[in-house]
């Protein structure tokens, strides 16, 4: 199992070398650059600029030393928060999203699944169709939509919450964000694990296990959950790429300091060096998670594991 | 409980426990809304409005803002002129110190201005203080000499500056941050790692203590500042937001005290539910379109003249975007030092029927509108919602004159791009004045300067901005820059569209927020009740 995790690994590497290098060079065939705005720069100062961040280089010069700074470990410099270095702006805001899209993960599971499950014993009753409709508010309202008015419902008229902001972390702080990155996963999962739950309940080594005498709850523990989270586990693996990389809208209209906006705002600013930093960080984050999914198969399905 | 369920608590455990330490509530310090993330805290490498309100709270020039952001005594408490306006002579106060203790002195001023104007540095802004000797040859590469830049020491206490040549606003210049001195003995020690948080060392009324990047900025009050015992707030957080909607909610919800710019669909809902707590005033600042003088049909000054004519002002600032902008049919906005009101375009006092009866005659003249050749425009804006509804509302306005629009929008950085090449027929551009005088908004026009988008180019013009420029009289200058002023009017070298407000709102807990045409509220100044 180890020897496969670290081919696999390994095999990474062509990958991002490739996706790096379509990257880089993509980013410089887009119109403007880091240095143009509102306020034009004298051309000196702009060649000053240019100077200090190499790019007065030909291209081939920057990539190949942008290329040798990545394989030692350095992401490079910023060009838009220049306190901080690529790497340096990386380990500040993962934590926060971390610590957000951790949860807002587990909660979507959980929630996910137990509402699957509800709704495949319960199917075509009162309960089941409550929850359908819910999943399907969770699923058609943007989460640009929904943020804002569980701010002015929880913070603003019942005053339960506070409407945005870090907090040190407080629990209170954590509820609003954490809910709203969830709430379309909770949907999607919840289908998945009602629609896989239901086929597992109709086939025949659950029929033999009811034949036996056992009660419903230990034949879901036992022998229908494992099989019936398959789809879910496959679906996961995105899912936990996606929330642990960070939300763009969250973070802005909950003012959190994770990295979800790093990549957005660093390619309308043409900061070349955040934009590369971050491709990398999220490349590498996904094809981990990616291999983790493929290792959790083969504990849920014996089948996958013979292979 | 089971093997794995036990499994599952240990891993959940640290992040339980993190969210189980509650926040420790902050002593009340001011909460400010502020915007964008600042780029950095070294006031070398700023150019937005946002890191000017953090840097101007952690450093103090030689001269600094008051509560109207005029300038006063900052770090030195006098300064004399010499007759012929070239050489500036300040004494530093008595008894000035860093965070850390040592000593600011007047090496310090020349040491900051030194690598302000070096081009390894990189200075955004460096070219703000170009008046000064020898700064713009050095800063261009050109006098590779840093030494003879145009600032020396004298003494600990006393720093000579030799302007280039007399320049009027140079007083007001240097409250920007590019003027701020530098701890030399720790950029010496530290190189670039000195701006860091856990060292960096500040001469202004308040020092950062934390800084957690999309987050916030703390600062807390700076007991070494020469007049800590008259500062009120004991702190500020600038927090990084930029949705304003979500900012008024949090505003709404008291966690945050300032806002900075506000979301202006809801300014009606603001003035009816928050009442006396929007602060909008003018703003140093012209929203205008820039139009190509040198591309076909608009280098002919009568369509230029027509499609400006056509604007209608009046309903802009009401009606299309509801903060009430006022128009402007000058160049320069009104309320410049020294200048008194600008010359406005001849036709200001016709009314809407007449300038469009008027500008449909341009436009027959020049051989366009009914009977003539169809007049197509291409008019581009930087994506934003504001700019949209601008442009679509002057789009509308145009028709009647038989013009047709195609509206253009692109990302700000590619607008910019694009406009500095001189890729526009007409375009969306705006100028906020670095520092209070007219030539700081005419220098746009003039024909060897970049950011004029449109190229328009006069001799004349020029001449005379560059006479007013050379002058060391007051009303002289201002005169010689009316005059250049009038004709850029006459002959439409661009449309001014509406003056920029600034758009704060401020909690009624705080005192001592004057509204100013520079929109600089230092936090020294201001009070917070409890």
């Amino acid at each position: 199992m180890l020897g496969y995790a670290f081919r696999r690994l390994l095999s990474t590497i062509p990958v991002l070398w490739i996706a790096l290098t379509a990257c880089f060079f993509i980013l410089r065939l887009a119109p403007g650059g880091p240095f143009d705005g509102e306020r034009p720069l004298p051309p000196a100062v702009r060649a000053n600029l240019e100077a200090h961040y190499h790019l007065d280089q030909p291209l081939i010069q920057q990539y190949l030393r942008y290329l040798g700074d990545v394989l030692r470990g350095d992401l490079g410099p910023s060009f838009i928060n220049q306190d901080f270095s690529v790497s340096e702006q990386i380990a500040i805001g993962l934590p926060y999203t971390l610590i957000v899209g951790g949860l807002a993960f587990v909660l979507a599971t959980i929630v996910g699944v137990v509402a699957g499950i509800v709704g495949a014993l319960y199917r075509n009753r009162l309960g089941d169709h409550v929850l359908a409709l819910l999943i399907l508010l969770g699923l058609v309202l943007p989460n640009f939509l929904i943020a804002p008015i569980l701010q002015l419902v929880f913070g603003l008229q019942l005053d339960w919450l506070p409407v945005g902001g870090w907090g040190g972390g407080a629990v209170t702080h954590l509820v609003l964000p954490v809910t709203v990155l969830a709430l379309p996963h909770v949907a999607h999962i919840s289908r998945l694990m009602r629609g896989a739950m239901i086929e597992v309940l109709s086939s025949d080594f659950v029929r033999t296990a009811r034949a036996k005498g056992l009660d419903r709850a230990t034949i879901i523990r036992r022998h229908a959950l494992k099989p019936a989270l398959t789809p879910v586990v496959s679906y996961l693996g995105p899912a936990a790429g996606f929330l642990l990389t960070g939300s763009l809208v969250v973070e802005t209209i909950f003012g959190l300091p994770g990295v979800g906006r790093y990549f957005i705002n660093a390619a309308l600013n043409r900061d070349y060096g955040m934009v590369l930093g971050t491709v990398v960080f999220y490349m590498v984050l996904i094809l981990v998670l990616n291999l983790i999914v493929d290792l959790l198969y083969a504990w849920l399905d014996p089948r996958v594991r013979g292979r | 409980m089971s093997r794995r369920s036990r499994r599952l608590l240990s891993l959940l455990a640290p992040t339980l426990l993190l969210l189980a330490t509650t926040t420790v509530v902050d002593a009340r310090i001011l909460n400010i809304q502020n915007g964008g993330d600042p780029t950095s805290l070294d006031p070398h490498k700023l150019s937005g409005d946002w890191e000017n309100r953090i840097a101007g709270d952690i450093f103090e020039g030689l001269v600094t803002e008051n509560p109207q952001a005029e300038a006063i005594a900052g770090q030195a408490e006098s300064w004399e002129i010499s007759d012929d306006g070239l050489v500036y002579t300040f004494t530093l106060r008595e008894g000035l110190v860093w965070s850390d203790g040592e000593p600011v002195t007047a090496g310090d001023f020349e040491f900051a201005f030194r690598r302000l104007m070096d081009p390894a540095t990189a200075a955004e802004y460096a070219y703000l203080q170009y008046p000064i000797k020898n700064a713009e040859a050095i800063n261009s590469g050109d006098n590779a000499d840093i030494k003879s830049l145009g600032v020396r020491a004298i003494d600990a206490r006393t720093l000579e500056i030799t302007l280039e040549r007399p320049t009027a606003y140079f007083l007001g210049a240097l409250k920007h941050y590019t003027a701020y001195p530098l701890p030399e003995h720790l950029i010496e020690a530290q190189g670039d790692d000195w701006v860091k948080i856990e060292n960096i060392v500040v001469n202004g009324p308040y020092k950062p203590v934390e800084w957690v990047p999309g987050s916030h900025v703390t600062t807390e009050k700076n007991p070494e500042f020469h007049a800590a015992d008259s500062v009120s707030i004991e702190g500020a957080k600038f927090f990084t937001l930029e949705d304003q909607a979500a900012g008024l909610k949090r505003y709404r919800a008291g966690e945050f005290d300032i806002l900075t710019s506000m979301p202006k669909d809801q300014y009606a809902w603001i003035l009816e539910n928050l009442p006396g707590q929007a602060r909008v005033t003018p703003f140093a600042g012209l929203y205008y379109y820039a139009v190509n003088n040198n591309e076909p049909p608009f280098d002919d000054q009568r369509v230029r003249q027509a499609l400006s004519m056509a604007i209608h002002r009046d309903i802009i600032g009401t009606d299309v975007l509801g903060t009430g902008e006022i128009p402007a049919y000058s160049w320069v906005p009104p309320g410049m030092a020294g200048y008194g009101d600008p010359e406005t375009v001849d036709w200001a006092t016709l009314s809407y029927a007449e300038r469009i009866q008027e500008a449909q005659a341009l436009l027959v003249d020049a051989g366009y509108g009914e009977g003539g050749k169809p007049l197509e425009v291409q008019l581009r804006y930087n994506t934003n919602d504001n700019h949209k509804r601008v442009a679509v509302a002057i789009a509308a306005m145009w028709k009647p004159l038989g013009v047709s629009v195609e509206l253009y929008n692109t990302e700000t950085k590619v607008h910019y791009d694009e406009l500095s090449r001189g890729i526009l027929q007409v375009a969306r551009a705006g100028w906020l004045a670095d520092y209070n005088d007219a030539d700081n908004f005419l220098n746009l026009l003039k024909s060897d300067v970049e950011f004029n988008y449109g190229r328009y180019a006069n001799e004349e013009f020029d001449r005379l901005v560059n006479a007013a420029n050379a002058s060391n009289d007051t009303s002289e200058r201002a005169a010689l820059l009316r005059q250049a002023e009038r004709i850029a009017l006459d002959e439409s070298a661009a449309m001014p569209i509406y003056y920029y407000l600034s758009e704060n709102v401020v909690s009624p807990a705080i005192s001592g927020f004057e509204d100013n045409a520079f929109d600089i509220h230092r936090t020294r100044w201001l009070t917070l009740a409890e």
